[in-house]
């Protein structure tokens, strides 16, 4: 109880705070909220504030305290709640149309009309940065969850290739455990297990099953025996980390695999920053693969600068930077640092990796061929509560409180009638 | 105000103006100092409780909203109370609030005493050893939760460096257990607050008066039934002053919970704090949070009021 008057006081504060500065702000300024303070994505975000330099709008960080997206979030919402609105918001998924149902987002379809948007970025993206017919967020990029990242060193070694099923898999983890390293490194957070489960699902029961029980939820599909399999895999799965995993925060089970103490992450392109970051290079270094089975889908998740219904005099600055967030030149630049692909389609892949590039194929693919889906454990597949209550089952049973695949789908179609 | 003019009607119609008029300006200024605290405290505690309070009648997801749904959000909490197979994340937090209250205040109530009195034998470093002991108060619980989570993890504090001296059967890692991992947060709460109780104690010791410990000690009363029959006794008030100060800080431990654990293998050593925090604000379910909040507060008051109104009591006495 403490702790939540506290948290209402310093959201009071806040408020307070922010209207004033909000209030004295200039007209040719952008004011941004976002987390991405690590050294690589501030530099990718230095691009964008040179392009809006040129054109004569300063950039203001809105400062948010504390890393990591929730500080931002509870930020931005006393922000939104007092009605001062920033010019812009770093935002994922169903968040987007929150604040769009709440109605606090500026309209930016002349630009996208102009810009053709409507053609370049992805449908599935569309799903989350138009509402109701008008743009409210600019995607800056794409990212895709179901990814190995193997050490080719390790992978040479016990004389392993790429593995095509599932049980291809398996049988790779049992050689680096016969080998002595470990097998799989994985982060015991709960989202870095559903990222994970993600995959699995999508490998078991195929593009059509995943859509249907994580992006619509249908509760036939989540109640199936392709379920309950996708569970039994996921058991076996787990048989292969160390037994410190737990806690661990996905950078450092990355590292496990960067210096050779374990075989392959699964993980999103998110990693691959690291791996760069290490100086280390794909095919040489590191292997990318698709998670076995899922070869040709797409899990995303995309960042989005969520547009605010700002006054119009502060009109203009927001409309630069929506352009020139998606500018193709931004696109590339931006998303060659940070490890994912660009949100739009039509953007040349020369300065990127050879990861970059597959992964930029592959969107372009799903995106043709109807199997981008959003990811449940990303929040792309449903709202919060929702994919909270998700990622509560599988944490729970990952770490052994739900003891059985039959339970496990008991309690995830429980927990998502719940949270619905 | 007016009982000011009131209650003096002696004085002339002259010095009785300007006796009230300072008499008036004397009897508000504390109400006026006070005025702006009171108004803080009325609004931001007291009227966000009631906000917070009908909010959990609501259906508030993301951000508030002020239409009325029912109990919907205290049926959930009830349900999940008695959903122990899996456990819910309700009840995991409750169970592990009463497991981490009871060890916490009662460890560091013993703990703390046995300092305190061991500290009072007259030993020599008193004052090097006083200031060790009651430091760790001074550190944040993210800090103690920190450097706690570096000691307890297997793979990089106290197991690993006793591999390294060659002691490679020990084996402790509650931190990544999911049936141990709270007992970690009662190590890391009593460390820290176990010192602070201990010079709560000291002072109460040091208030005892010698004569009665001396008469005793004629009447033949060993060191033992000394302290169990006379210094304890004697110190009840600073056992109830301890054990609302340490209550409460069980309470509220959220921060503790998130630096040393963050909230532990599968959610599982969340306290009702952290349920709170994660529902209201990370789940955008405000109505089960607010809720949650809710029957903490009647939890809290269920405990306290019935310890004020008996110490209000005996002042009256």
């Amino acid at each position: 109880m403490g702790r939540f008057l506290t948290t209402t006081a310093a959201i009071a504060l806040a408020l307070a705070g922010a209207g004033v500065s909000a209030r004295a702000a200039d007209v040719k300024e952008v004011q941004m909220l976002h987390w991405w303070t690590s050294g690589g994505e501030a530099a990718a975000l230095n691009v964008l504030k040179e392009d809006l330099s040129k054109e004569g709008f300063a950039w203001k960080d809105v400062p948010v305290a504390g890393g990591g997206g929730d500080a931002a979030m509870t930020a931005l919402k006393a922000m939104v709640a007092a009605g001062t609105y920033p010019t812009a918001s770093q935002m994922l998924g169903y968040t987007v149309l929150d604040y769009a149902e709440a109605g606090v987002m500026g309209d930016l379809t002349a630009t996208a009309k102009k810009e053709g948007w409507d053609k370049s970025v992805p449908a599935a993206l569309q799903k989350f940065s138009v509402y109701d017919g008008k743009w409210v967020a600019a995607p800056v990029n794409v990212h895709s969850v179901n990814w190995l990242w193997i050490n080719k060193a390790v992978m040479d070694k016990i004389g392993g290739s790429e593995p095509k099923t599932f049980d291809d898999l398996i049988a790779l983890l049992d050689k680096a455990k016969v080998a002595g390293v470990i097998p799989l490194a994985l982060g015991g957070q709960n989202w870095q297990e559903a990222t994970m489960f993600d995959s699995i699902v999508l490998s078991t029961g195929g593009p059509e099953f995943y859509k249907k029980a994580f992006n619509d939820l249908d509760d036939e599909a989540l109640k199936s025996d392709t379920m309950k399999k996708s569970f039994d895999n996921l058991a076996k799965i787990v048989q292969y980390v160390d037994p410190n995993f737990s806690g661990r925060d996905w950078n450092l089970a990355t590292a496990m695999v960067i210096k050779g103490d374990a075989l392959v992450q699964v993980m999103g392109d998110w990693a691959k920053g690291e791996f760069v970051a290490a100086k280390k290079t794909p095919d040489t270094d590191f292997l990318c693969y698709r998670f076995p089975g899922t070869e040709g889908s797409v899990v995303y998740n995309s960042d989005m600068f969520g547009m605010f219904n700002v006054p119009d005099d502060r009109k203009a600055a927001q409309v630069a930077l929506a352009t020139a967030t998606l500018s193709k030149s931004f696109q590339s630049a931006f998303n060659v640092v940070k490890g994912s692909v660009p949100a739009r389609t039509d953007v040349p892949d020369t300065d990127f990796d050879a990861c970059g590039k597959k992964g930029i194929a592959d969107l372009k693919a799903a995106n043709e061929g109807g199997t981008l889906f959003g990811s449940l454990a990303q929040g792309y597949g449903a709202p919060p509560a929702i994919a909270n209550a998700y990622k509560d089952v599988v944490s729970k049973f990952v770490h052994g409180q739900i003891k059985s695949s039959d339970e496990a789908v008991t309690q995830l179609v429980q927990a998502i009638d719940d949270a619905r | 105000m007016s009982t000011v003019a009131t209650t003096d009607p002696v004085l002339t119609p002259g010095q009785a103006t300007r006796i009230s008029l300072r008499g008036r300006l004397q009897d508000a200024l504390p109400k006026i100092v006070l005025a702006p605290s009171f108004v803080i405290t009325l609004v931001f505690v007291y009227g966000f409780i009631a906000w917070t309070a009908y909010l959990s009648f609501t259906n508030s997801k993301t951000f508030p909203s002020y239409q009325l749904t029912g109990a919907r959000a205290y049926q959930r909490l009830w349900r999940w109370t008695f959903e122990s197979d899996p456990p819910s994340s309700w009840y995991t937090s409750i169970t592990n609030m009463a497991i981490f209250g009871f060890l916490y205040v009662g460890i560091c109530l013993a703990l703390g005493l046995l300092l305190a009195i061991l500290l009072d034998q007259k030993i020599r470093g008193e004052g090097l050893l006083r200031p060790i002991f009651l430091y760790p108060m001074a550190l944040s619980f993210i800090v103690t939760g920190v450097a706690w989570k570096w000691f307890l993890d297997p793979g990089l504090g106290l197991e690993q460096t006793l591999h390294h001296f060659g002691w490679t059967s020990f084996h402790f890692d509650w931190i990544k257990n999911k049936d141990f991992v709270i007992y970690t947060v009662v190590i890391a709460g009593v460390w820290q607050a176990s010192g602070f109780v201990m010079a709560m104690f000291l002072a109460g010791l040091r208030g005892i008066d010698g004569e009665i410990m001396k008469a005793a000690q004629i009447d033949g009363a060993s060191p033992f039934q000394l302290y169990r029959r006379i210094v304890i006794p004697l110190l009840r008030p600073i056992f109830l002053s301890a054990f609302i100060v340490l209550a409460h800080m069980a309470i509220k431990s959220y921060d503790l919970v998130v630096a040393l654990t963050s909230g532990g293998p599968g959610g599982s050593a969340w306290l009702p704090s952290n349920f709170m925090y994660e529902y209201t604000f990370k789940r955008n379910e405000m109505a089960v949070g607010s809720a949650s909040a809710i029957i903490m507060l009647m939890t809290i008051s269920a405990i306290i009021v019935p310890y004020l109104y008996s110490e209000l009591k005996e002042k009256a006495r």
